[in-house]
């Protein structure tokens, strides 16, 4: 594997742990799957295929991101807002 | 935000040892639009203040990695952080606020622990300064900032003049999650550190609990097979 290219996938992996630490389904879970989506690809060899693999990597990152502003989001939603109340404010803003 | 919540045995508060803390929604929020404020180039420079026991400085951290330049941690801890409320925290922003030269004071529009929502309007009122309050838009125009703010009749917008105090409600923008090259980088600013003596605030709290109850439980809800069945329920229940 070309040296920088190493860096990266290094770099995405951790990135993504970190973020799996906060995963509804339990870190652990996260942790497995990751796992297994890194091994299924340890014999690529064609930095252009790597570097497609990492932008995908890089997606994940970004979704699990929304997943949990998300979910913060709904929560205090629901915690602090009453559904008439809703209706009066102008929703063309974050979804739900 | 997630944790469940349990009512002490003594019932003089809530579990707080061992439970995982972290950096207050509506505050999120606030130092989100701050680090954008700076980012649109209307603000030099964005400092994040916490108070509290040593924690506190995980959530600066957070905030340092969100893109503020720089923290400040005001150590309260012990007696004085159990007793600490809306007012103590508002005389030490008031305090920090006049030091630092603030042209803004941003936070969350209220606390989840303690649902209180009086420390931003407490700043502004010991500062004299005007306040912006569950805002939803903010807008720097010049010397001026448009606030557009969610009232109970909908919304309202108003221009105050800076310095002003702002507090943020749920729909002011998408907080950005920290990721972990952000918080390497943030390792390198820096975090002061002081005490309310250093500002000249007494902690004394003018507020005691007197008890903590968990509220009580919801009974489980009855399914019924047919309208019949429920309005014989009614009827029974003595409701119609």
């Amino acid at each position: 594997m070309a040296n920088p290219l190493r860096r990266e996938v290094r770099q995405l992996y951790k990135n993504l742990l970190y973020l799996g630490r906060e995963y509804p389904q339990g870190a652990d879970y996260f942790r497995e799957r990751l796992n297994c989506a890194f091994m299924k690809n340890k014999d690529v060899t064609d930095p252009k295929e790597i570097r497609k693999l990492v932008d995908c990597g890089e997606v994940v990152i970004k979704e699990l991101g929304t997943l949990y502003y998300l979910r913060e989001y709904r929560t205090m939603k629901k915690r602090f807002y009453e559904e008439e109340l809703l209706g009066l404010l102008n929703i063309g803003r974050p979804i739900d | 935000y997630i944790v469940t919540i349990r009512v002490k045995p003594d019932h003089s508060g809530v579990v707080t040892d061992g439970v995982k803390h972290s950096m207050n929604p509506f505050c999120e929020i606030a130092v989100e639009e701050a680090v954008k404020l700076k980012e649109k180039k209307f603000i030099k420079e964005v400092v994040a203040v916490s108070c509290g026991p040593t924690q506190v400085t995980e959530t600066i951290r957070t905030a340092l990695a969100m893109g503020c330049d720089r923290g400040i941690h005001v150590e309260v801890s012990g007696k004085d952080y159990e007793a600490m409320g809306p007012l103590q925290i508002a005389k030490i922003f008031a305090a920090l606020a006049k030091k630092e030269e603030a042209s803004l004071v941003i936070l969350g529009k209220q606390a989840i622990d303690d649902d209180c929502n009086q420390t931003g309007q407490m700043t502004a009122a010991l500062l004299d300064w005007p306040q912006g309050t569950f805002a939803s838009e903010v807008t720097i125009d010049g010397e001026k900032v448009k606030v557009v703010r969610e009232i109970d009749g909908g919304l309202e917008t108003i221009k105050i003049s800076m310095p002003a105090v702002l507090t943020a409600d749920l729909r002011l923008n998408t907080p950005r999650y920290a990721t972990l090259p952000n918080i390497m980088k943030a390792k390198k600013k820096k975090i002061a550190n002081m005490k309310p003596a250093d500002l000249g605030v007494d902690m004394v709290s003018r507020v005691e609990v007197l008890r903590v109850d968990e509220p009580p439980t919801r009974l489980a809800g009855v399914k019924v097979e047919t309208v019949d069945d429920l309005v014989a329920k009614l009827k029974a229940n003595g409701t119609i």
